[in-house]
Formats: structure tokens, sequence, C-alpha cells
């Protein structure tokens, strides 16, 4: 599954991301593989998506978060 | 030495701190990018410069191009020393910098900022232990207050010893081809130390755009780069990624060993519980528009006895000055263009000081970021993202600052469509002459007893210019910027309270951004309308016959009579009648075409014209009554009144869209460096205004409104 896919409260492991080029700059801001990530809310209109990375808060945009692959991890 | 950190980490604290109040602004040599420098307090012959906010050491916005620039020593001499700034409660991400500054071969020292707010969150760095891991001077500081600087000033007079760098794991297969790229830099002639080469090399690797500018003079690296990339495309090695990875397997565990949690975190449950409304489904939108409302009120109320004041010191000025000086040219050029054209820019200051303020205390509290994230998606509809939310705000107090924020999208898409559309929302310049035009002309009356029509004739005119920019960047994103996208990636920093000081600095320079800038264009256009308003000399004889002052003849007297005919047969006055035929449709007379042509340098500077042609004095101003009569019972020759609300709708209209302003242009060539954008921007602008009043005037006459 996806990062897009994972709703507010969940957890997930990235595994990989495709598109490298084009997220370059939410790998250097500490989105790897390997990384844990929680999704902490959506935007009021639905996009972009409040992260919880590496122990602060990162938001990016759903057609980004399509590109990481992650695996969900039980709380 | 040279000042770097995250955005958010309280670096321009540092930089105030080492710098205390002598600080210069410049720009750099080539660029025109503000070069923030100071001298060391206490160590004059030490200079500081405080480098643009940045995440990674490759660059995507214009700000981070010029940091790393400055780092490599291409845009001037390269720095003796680097002070790294990071943020204690976010250790990791900000060592991912701090491990690509290692790398460039310079002294390094960590500023270890806010260690206070990190131990209320529960994090608790230990300062020794990381200085040891890094192999730098580590210094815990909490900037607001000073504490640390003694320490950070010791290291900065006995500079520490470069660094070693590379301690990262870099894939080998990556690591394998750096020093021969290097090598091909080295052979063709590019001067650098080892491990900056081997940065340089990195970057081409992964990056096309940093690729690029090596095509000219070392073609031969660019070709071997392209090679490596071939051979591990073959390979499927994940090369792009390998330097990021590489730095955070070193830095994640290595920050994670130097820091204690105790407990679960007290500011973040609050910025939590603070986000829960804020970013809310309902609340958070209509907070943020009940917020920019309160903002605006405020603005527009409580700017009007200061402005009141500058007023009347501005006339007091002019008044001493006739006194004391003899009449003569000379004293007429003083009072009437350089002190009521200074004036015309002092006047703006007190509304662009109260939104600087509301923005700075946005930004400082950490507000603005959530605007963006809320905005966002709607921006990105029309080709903007969330952070085109600031330098659009910004540009109702003035565009020029508005479009010198957009530095910070680091998509150039994004930022080139921000700077575009900057200037449609409604700058304080223009209040001035809705102000005139909506009193003079809309009736006084409230609609439905409820909402008065002058105050909705007023946000109809925001509103029109907002809802234009939002068409005119769909249209740009639409058939200019096809295809390529936009991407939103921002921190948004916990909240935290603003400090005064710092906001109101802020306020204060980028106010300073407008005042000197316009102030210049501004001051010298009043001298050159003076002069044309002024010149060729006519007296009443000399007029054509046949010419009739089409002011109300009962209530002009002989001398008002003499400085219109004056101003008819001026330069000026030339220039309107020669135009007279084009504005006609719109609904202009020749007064209104010479005060437009006039505001082509300044919108704000037509009500100085029509002062000058109603002959009411050179202070006429929005509010002067006389003016505002003159306006209202002005005739035609042949008794049809000159201004109907229907032609006062149309000018408001004109002024909406059009472009009137020289400084806005040259910002925009400046901020773009090139002129195809500000000409493209200037002819839309101009043509959208000519057809949006042509449509009004014409289509509220077909309607019977005349």
């Amino acid at each position: 599954m996806t990062l897009e896919e994972l709703r507010p409260g969940e957890r997930g492991m990235v595994i990989a991301i495709r598109d490298e080029a084009r997220l370059t700059r939410v790998m250097e801001m500490g989105l790897l593989p390997g990384t844990t990530v929680e999704v902490l809310r959506l935007a009021p209109l639905g996009d972009p998506m409040d992260l919880r990375v590496r122990g602060y808060r990162l938001s990016i945009r759903k057609a980004e978060a399509s590109r990481v692959t992650i695996r969900r991890l039980t709380p | 030495m040279a000042l770097v950190g995250n955005p958010n980490v309280g670096k321009t604290t540092v930089f105030n701190l080492l710098t205390g109040l002598r600080q210069r602004v410049a720009n750099f040599p080539g660029v025109t990018v503000e070069r923030k420098s100071g001298r060391l307090a206490g160590a004059p012959d030490v200079e500081v410069i405080d480098l643009p906010g940045t995440y990674s050491l490759a660059p995507k916005s214009l700000d981070e191009q010029i940091t790393y620039d400055v780092l490599v020593g291409r845009l001037e001499r390269r720095p003796d020393v680097v002070v790294c700034v990071a943020d204690a409660s976010n250790l990791e991400r900000n060592l991912f910098l701090v491990s690509q500054v290692m790398d460039l071969g310079l002294p390094v020292v960590v500023v270890l900022n806010m260690v206070d707010a990190a131990d209320k969150e529960g994090k608790t760095v230990d300062a020794e232990a990381l200085s040891a891991a890094l192999g730098v001077p580590v210094v815990p500081m909490v900037a607001l207050r000073g504490e640390g600087l003694h320490e950070l000033k010791a290291h900065l007079v006995n500079l520490p010893s470069v660094p070693e760098g590379w301690r990262w794991p870099l894939m080998p297969v990556v690591e394998a081809q750096l020093p021969g790229l290097a090598a091909e830099l080295g052979a063709a002639g590019a001067d650098m130390p080892e491990s900056q080469g081997r940065m340089e090399a990195l970057r081409a690797l992964t990056d096309e755009a940093a690729l690029e500018p090596w095509t000219e003079s070392a073609p031969a690296f660019v070709a071997a780069v392209r090679a490596a990339r071939t051979h591990f495309e073959e390979r499927s090695v994940a090369y792009r990624h390998a330097e990021v990875a590489g730095r955070y397997r070193w830095v994640g565990p290595l920050a994670h060993s130097v820091t204690k949690v105790r407990r679960d975190s007290d500011t973040a449950s609050f910025s939590d519980r603070v986000d829960a409304f804020v970013t809310h489904r309902v609340w958070g939108p209509i907070a943020f528009v009940a917020l920019l409302a309160l903002v605006f009120q405020a603005v527009f109320s409580w700017a009007v006895p200061a402005m009141d004041l500058v007023e009347a010191g501005v006339g007091g000025l002019g008044g001493i000055v006739r006194a004391a000086l003899p009449t003569g040219w000379v004293t007429d050029l003083l009072v009437e263009g350089v002190i009521a054209g200074v004036g015309n820019v002092v006047i703006f200051l007190p509304q662009i000081l109260l939104l600087f303020f509301f923005l700075g205390l946005m930004e400082d509290t950490g507000y603005m970021a959530r605007t963006a994230f809320i905005m966002d998606k709607l921006m990105k509809r029309v080709g903007l993202s969330g952070g085109s939310v600031l330098p659009l705000l910004s540009s109702f107090a003035c565009a020029i600052p508005g479009i010198m924020a957009a530095r910070t999208l680091d998509n150039e898409r994004d930022r080139i469509i921000t700077i575009m559309v900057a200037p449609l929302m409604s700058c304080s310049a223009r209040l001035p002459v809705y102000t005139l035009f909506i009193a003079a002309f809309i009736p006084a009356g409230k609609l439905f007893g409820l909402v008065g029509y002058q105050g909705l004739a007023m946000f109809s005119m925001y509103l029109m210019g907002t809802v234009m920019a939002v068409v005119a960047a769909w249209v740009l994103k639409r058939f200019v910027f096809k295809g390529s996208r936009g991407y939103f990636v921002m921190e948004l920093p916990p909240y935290r309270r603003p400090r005064l000081r710092q906001v109101l600095q802020r306020m204060i320079k980028r106010s300073q951004i407008f005042a000197v800038r316009a102030g210049k264009i501004i001051f010298a256009c009043s001298v050159v309308l003076w002069f044309l308003a002024s010149y060729p000399a006519t007296t009443p004889g000399d007029e054509e016959p046949g010419f009739a002052v089409s002011t109300d003849v009962s209530g002009a007297d002989s001398l008002a009579l003499g400085a219109s005919m004056q101003i008819r047969g001026s330069f000026i006055g030339m220039m309107g009648r020669t135009l007279e035929p084009l504005m006609a449709p719109l609904g202009f007379d020749w007064k209104m075409s010479a005060g437009i042509v006039t505001a082509f340098a300044a919108r704000e500077v037509i009500i100085s014209t029509l002062g000058i042609i109603y002959s009411v004095g050179e202070d006429a101003d929005e509010t002067s009554l006389a003016l505002r009569d003159q306006l209202k019972t002005d005739t035609y020759p042949d008794g049809q009144p000159v201004f109907t609300t229907l032609s006062a709708l149309s000018l408001l209209v004109f002024f909406v869209f059009a472009l009137q302003c020289m400084s806005t242009l040259a910002i925009a060539r400046r901020e773009t460096g090139t002129w195809l954008w500000p000409a493209v921007m200037w002819c839309y602008m101009t043509g959208l205004a000519y057809l949006a009043s042509l449509v009004v005037y014409q289509g509220g006459r077909l309607l019977g409104f005349a």
C-alpha cells in the first residue's frame, strides 16, 4: 500500500520510494525507506497530509504520498 | 563567517545577537539578491553573513541557491568559518544539513539552539557527546535570552580546525565513482578544495539541475557523469537517493544516542491540541477567514489617525518651506514636487507597517504554515501552492515585498505564477484612489439598511482583484506552464510565543523595502510630474480660441481658471488630450486620461495630478472635500457632467486591474531575471483594465445607467 492510503492516526514504515527525482525534497526532509511515519490529519479539503516524521511534523501532498510505498504498522 | 541553518531554528536571532545593531543590507555581486551582513560585536574585523534558511545543500529555491553558492565561494570569497544553527528539539533533520556543511572543507561550529524549548518537550541533548561524535565544536544556546553567546564568540575568535568530512556511509558503488568524477572537474580547471570537488560531483550525479551549469566549462565531466548514471541505471542502483539515505543513516542513530527523552512531549501535544481546531475541517477555514477579516479591519481603521498625522505633517512642512524660501520655481519644485512626492509614499506607511506586523505575528507563532496547509488544495488548482499565501497576503500592503517573499517557494513554476498575479491584489497605493472616487460618487445609503453602499463598493474592489488573481494564475498554469507540476513539502513547526522585538524588526525591514524602492521612483516621478504640469508655461491669453474651461463657472475664481488652463496647455495636458479619443469609450475625459498617464508611474500620483488640474492646490488628497466637489460639479462644454457614478466605477475598475507601478516592474525584472515576465505582466494587466472598464462603462450605458 502507499502512504496516501494511510488514515489519520495510523502509522506505517516506508518500504520504497518511486519517482525519486520528484521526491528529492521529501527524502531530504527525512522520509526514506526504513523511516516510520504517522498520519496525524488531513487538511480541511482532504489534501495535503500532516505527517509525523523523525519527531517533527511534515506536510506533503497526496500526489507525492502515492509515490511512497509503506507497510502499515499495528499500533 | 557565514551563518546557515534550517528555516525556523532562530538563525536570525543568533545573527542579531552576534552583530548587535551594526547590520547592513547590500546585494551580492553579479546577482541582485539581498546580502545581509554585520560586524561581529566586539571584533569588528569579523564580518558575519546571514544566509537564507535552507533544509539542504542541494538547492531547490532561489534562496537556497544563494546559500549554496556563498558556501562554495561562487558568489564571493569563501567564508573562513561556517556557523550552522540547529534546533535542539528537532536534531535529526537539522543534523542532515550539518553533515552536508561539514563536507565542504571549512571550519564548522554547530549552535544547538532552543535547548530550553527542547527541554520543555522532555528532550535533553548532550552537547559534549554530540561534539565528540561530530568532531566539531557544539555550543548549546538559548539565543532569545543571549545564553551561550560568550562560548560561541570564543570559537569564532579561535577558529576550530576543518572537520573530517564524509563520515557517513555512501553506497560503495557510488563512492567508487566520485574520485574519478572530481578529478574530471579538476582537470577542467575548476579550482576547489578536494572535499568540495566530491560534493559537486555527487550533486551533479544525482541532480540534473546541478549538472547543467558544467555543460560549457567541463564537457568531459558532464560526459563522465552521464556515463556513470547509465552504469548505475543498468544495474538498478538507487544512486539518486544514495546521498540522502547515507547521511540519515549516520545522523539518525547519532541524534538518538545524544538525546535523552524524559517523558511524552508537552509542547508537541499543545501544538496538536491547537491544530485540532486550527486545521479542523469546518473550524479551520472559518477561523482563517475570520482572522483575515479582523486583520484587514484593524489595518484600515487603526491606520487612519497615523495617516492623518502624516498628512498634516507633510502639509505643514510644505507651508514652512514655502514661507521660508523666496517665491520661484525652486520653491515650487521643493514643495509641489519633492515634499508632496515623498508625502505620497510616507502616507501609506502606517497601513503597510500594520499589515506586516500582523503577517509577522502569523509567521512567528507558526500559524502562517497552517494557512499554507489549509489553502494548498485550493491554490494547487490554479497553479499556486500553499506557500503562495504569504506573498499574496503581503501584496495587499505592497506588491514589492510580496514578490520578494515568493523567493521561498522552491518550485520555479509556483514562484513565477505567484509573482505574476501578486500585483492584482489591491495594494495600499490603490486605496486613496478608491477612497476618493467612492466617497464622491457612490451614494452613502445602505443596502437593505444593513451594509453601506460605499463599504460594499470598497470590498468589491478588493474582491475583484483577488478573484482576477486566481483566474490569471489558472490561465498561466493551463496555457503557459502546461505539463510542469508543482509540489508542496512543508514543515509545520510547533506553535511558539512570538517575540515582539523580532516581529517589529521584520515589520520594519519589509516596510523599508517598500519605502526605499517605491520612494525613489515616486520621488523622481513627482518631480517629473511637476515639471510636465508646469511647462510649457501658458498665460490665459495664449489659449486657442473656443477653449472653454469646463469647471463649474460660478464656483471657479479667475486664479483657478488660470491654473486649469496652465495644465491644459502643459505637457501633461497634451498627453491627456492626445489620449482622450482612446479613453473616451471608458468614460474618461482628457483630465482623467492625463491622471491615468501619470498614474502609470505610481497609482496614487493620479490624486496629485487631478488636484493640480482642478487647481485645488497641491496638498489635495483623497479626503479633500474641495477636490471631491470639483469632480462632482465638473461638466463637459455641452453641460453633461464629466463624472457620473458610471464613469467613476469605470475608473475604479481600471485601477483594480491596471499595473500602474514602475517599482513593481523593476522588482519583477530583478526576481525573474528577465524583462519578459514584467512585460507580459504589464500587457495583460493593462489590457485587462481597459477591457474591464470598457465593459463596465459601455455595458452600463446600454443598461441605461448613464
